[in-house]
C-alpha cells in the first residue's frame, strides 16, 4: 500500500505542491535533452542517406571537441578554431568515404556497422595521441550564470548556458530543415535516402552525397561537442554519453530529424523527472543512467519504428 | 552518312556477368538510330533490363559487370562512365517498377531529374511546365507525396523526372508493368509524342510485345541473353513465330500443346 502510494500518488502531490521545482527539473531535463538531440541528429543524417548506422557518431562529437579545444589552447581564436575543425571534419568525411565506404559498397549493413565501430576506436585513440587524455574546459565565452526567473508560483533557476544550448540547437535544426527542403542538394539527399537505385538512375552521384552527409554529420558533431564540452569539459566520457542518443533514436525513429529532436527532449525531461520524483524516494537515485534504455525497450515492444519513424507508405 | 554517327547508341557483342559467376548476357548487339524508337522484347529473365542497365551503367551498383564487348554513344565508348556522366551526356534510364522517391512530392521528384544540370532556375521552371504539358495529371498532384499517387501517375512521374534531365536518349524499362491496358496505351502515346516533338531516341524494353511493336520502329527479340531475331516493327508483327510465341495469335486457331513447334532459335553473336 505504502509503495503504491509512493509510486502513483505521492509524486504528483509533490509536483502540485512545488510547481517551481517541477518547472526547474523539467527545464533542466529539456536542456540536457537538447544535447542528446544534437548527437542523435548526426546519427539520423547518416542513417537516412546511406542506411549505415554510424557507431562512431559519439566519437565524432568527442573528436571534433578535442580538435576545437586543442586548437584554442594553442591560442587560436574560437571562430578560426571552429572553421579549422570544420575543415578537419570534412576531411574526415572524405577519408571515411574513400577508405572505408567505397571499398565496402554493396556489402551487408552489419559489415558497414562493424566498420564504423572500427572508425570509432581508431578516432578515439588517434584523438588521444594527438591531444592527450586530459579533461579540458571549453572557454568560448558562453555565459554560465544562474538566472532567476520570477513566476507566479515561485522563483525558477535557469542556467544561461542551458538556454544558450537550447537556442543553438533550435537554430541548427531550422537550418538543417531549410537545407533539406529548399536546396537541390538537400532534395538529392532525401532522394538518396528514399531510393539509392533511382537516385543513381537520375544521375545523382551517390559518393558525393555520402561525403556531404558525413561532413554535415561532422558539423553537427562539432556543435554538439562544443555544447557538451562547455557543460562538462572535453573528456573521453563524451563518447559514452553520446551513446544516450541510441534510446533517443529508438524513441524518435531512426529516420526522422524531428524525431531525433523530440526524442531527445522526451528522454532528457523524462529521466530528470523520474530521477527526482520516483528514483530518489523509491530507489535511492542513479536511475538517470538506465531510465532511457528501459523506455527505449518498452518502445521497441509497442512501436518499433519510433514516434516519427519513416511512414511506411503502403498503397492499397 | 557514317554508320557510327547515324546510330545514336550502339551495343556491340556485350557480355554481362553478375557476381563474377552468373552469365546473363551472352553477346548482345543492337543499334538505336537518332530519333528512333527501338523495342527490346522478350520474356522474364531474357536480359532486357540487364541490357538497359549495361548501357546506363547502373549494373555496377548491382555487382554486375560488362566483361566483353563495347557500348558506344555517338561513336564514343561509354562503358567506363558513371551513371552521372551518362545522364550529363544525355542518356537516362527510367527504371522498371517506376522507382519514384516516395517521400518526396511529385514536383520534388521531377526536380531531382534536373540535378545534373547547371541551368538557371527560370529555365528549369519552364521545363517543369513542359513536363506538366505532357502529363497534365501530374500537375494536379504536384504537391502530393509520390508514394501516394496511383501507379499510372507514378509511371508518368518517373518518365517526367527523366525528361527533366533534357535527355537525348531514354532507356525505358517496362513502362506497362502493372498498369491497365487503357493507361498503357495512354502512356505509350505520350512517349511517342516525346519522341517526335523532342527528337529523343528511345530504347524500350517491354514484355507487352503487341503494344511495343505498335509504337516502335524497330525491334529486337531477346532470349536467354541472346538476340534471336530482329527487324522492322511492321515485319516482326507479321512474323509467324513472333505471332505465335509473343502475340498469342496462330494462323490455324487453337492448337494442341503436342503440335506446338519448338522455337527455331537462331544463335547470333554479331
Amino acid at each position: 500500500m505504502e509503495t503504491l502510494y509512493l509510486i502513483f500518488i505521492d509524486p504528483f502531490v509533490q509536483m502540485a505542491i512545488e510547481p517551481a521545482f517541477l518547472a526547474e527539473v523539467l527545464i533542466g531535463g529539456l536542456m540536457s535533452g537538447v544535447m542528446y538531440s544534437l548527437v542523435a541528429l548526426g546519427f539520423v543524417l547518416i542513417f537516412k542517406a546511406s542506411g549505415i548506422f554510424n557507431f562512431a557518431q559519439g566519437v565524432f562529437v568527442l573528436f571534433a571537441a578535442l580538435n576545437f579545444v586543442g586548437l584554442m589552447d594553442l591560442g587560436v581564436h574560437p571562430i578560426l578554431a571552429f572553421i579549422i575543425t570544420l575543415g578537419i571534419m570534412t576531411a574526415l568525411a572524405f577519408a571515411v568515404d574513400r577508405l572505408v565506404l567505397r571499398p565496402l559498397v554493396n556489402q551487408n549493413p552489419i559489415i558497414l556497422f562493424m566498420a564504423t565501430i572500427g572508425i570509432a576506436f581508431f578516432l578515439e585513440g588517434f584523438g588521444e595521441s594527438i591531444w592527450g587524455g586530459d579533461v579540458r574546459p571549453v572557454r568560448v565565452g558562453i555565459p554560465d550564470t544562474a538566472l532567476f526567473w520570477e513566476t507566479g508560483f515561485g522563483e525558477i533557476l535557469v542556467l544561461s548556458s542551458d538556454l544558450f544550448a537550447g537556442v543553438i540547437a533550435a537554430f541548427l535544426v531550422t537550418v538543417l530543415a531549410l537545407f533539406f527542403h529548399f536546396t537541390p542538394v538537400g532534395r538529392a539527399l532525401r532522394a538518396v535516402a528514399d531510393d539509392h537505385q533511382a537516385a543513381l538512375s537520375v544521375g545523382i552521384p551517390l559518393n558525393n552525397i555520402w561525403v556531404i552527409v558525413w561532413a554535415v554529420a561532422g558539423f553537427v558533431a562539432l556543435v554538439a561537442g562544443i555544447m557538451w564540452g562547455a557543460k562538462l569539459g572535453v573528456q573521453f566520457a563524451l563518447s559514452t554519453i553520446a551513446l544516450k542518443a541510441l534510446p533517443v533514436l529508438i524513441l524518435g525513429g531512426f529516420t526522422s530529424i524531428p524525431g531525433a529532436i523530440i526524442g531527445g527532449l522526451i528522454v532528457g525531461a523524462g529521466e530528470k523527472l523520474f530521477e527526482n520524483y520516483w528514483g530518489l524516494p523509491l530507489l535511492g537515485g542513479a536511475t538517470e543512467e538506465w531510465f532511457a534504455y528501459i523506455v527505449a525497450m518498452i518502445f521497441l515492444f509497442f512501436r518499433p519504428q519510433g514516434l516519427f519513424g519513416e511512414k511506411i507508405i503502403e498503397r492499397v | 552518312m557514317n554508320e557510327a554517327v547515324r546510330n545514336e547508341l550502339e551495343v556491340n557483342n556485350v557480355e554481362v556477368i553478375y557476381d563474377h559467376v552468373i552469365l546473363v548476357l551472352k553477346g548482345v548487339s543492337l543499334h538505336v538510330p537518332k530519333g528512333g524508337i527501338v523495342a527490346l522484347l522478350g520474356a522474364n529473365g531474357a536480359g532486357k533490363t540487364t541490357t538497359l542497365k549495361a548501357v546506363s551503367n547502373l549494373l555496377r551498383a548491382e555487382r554486375g559487370e560488362v566483361t566483353k564487348g563495347a557500348i558506344l554513344y555517338r561513336g564514343e565508348r561509354v562503358d567506363a562512365l558513371t551513371p552521372t556522366d551518362l545522364v550529363r551526356k544525355g542518356v537516362i534510364q527510367v527504371m522498371e517498377g517506376r522507382h519514384c522517391f516516395e517521400h518526396l512530392t511529385v514536383e520534388e521528384n521531377l526536380l531531382t531529374g534536373a540535378y545534373t544540370r547547371t541551368a538557371r532556375r527560370a529555365e528549369i521552371h519552364d521545363d517543369l511546365d513542359a513536363v506538366y504539358g505532357y502529363f497534365p495529371a501530374l500537375k494536379s498532384r504536384r504537391r502530393s507525396l509520390a508514394g501516394y499517387i496511383s501507379g499510372g501517375e507514378q509511371q508518368m512521374c518517373a518518365i517526367g523526372r527523366a525528361l527533366m534531365s533534357k535527355p537525348q536518349t531514354i532507356l525505358l524499362d517496362e513502362p506497362s508493368m502493372g498498369l491497365a491496358p487503357q493507361l498503357v496505351e495512354q502512356i505509350f502515346e505520350i512517349v511517342k509524342r516525346i519522341n517526335e516533338e523532342e527528337n529523343v531516341s528511345i530504347l524500350l524494353a517491354e514484355q507487352n510485345t503487341n503494344m511495343a511493336l505498335k509504337y516502335a520502329h524497330y525491334g529486337y527479340i531477346l532470349e536467354n541473353g541472346r538476340i534471336v531475331m530482329d527487324g522492322d516493327a511492321a515485319v516482326l508483327r507479321e512474323n509467324e513465330d513472333v505471332k505465335e510465341f509473343y502475340l498469342g495469335i496462330s494462323s490455324t486457331g487453337r492448337k494442341s500443346y503436342r503440335d506446338i513447334k519448338f522455337y527455331r532459335r537462331r544463335k547470333r553473336w554479331v
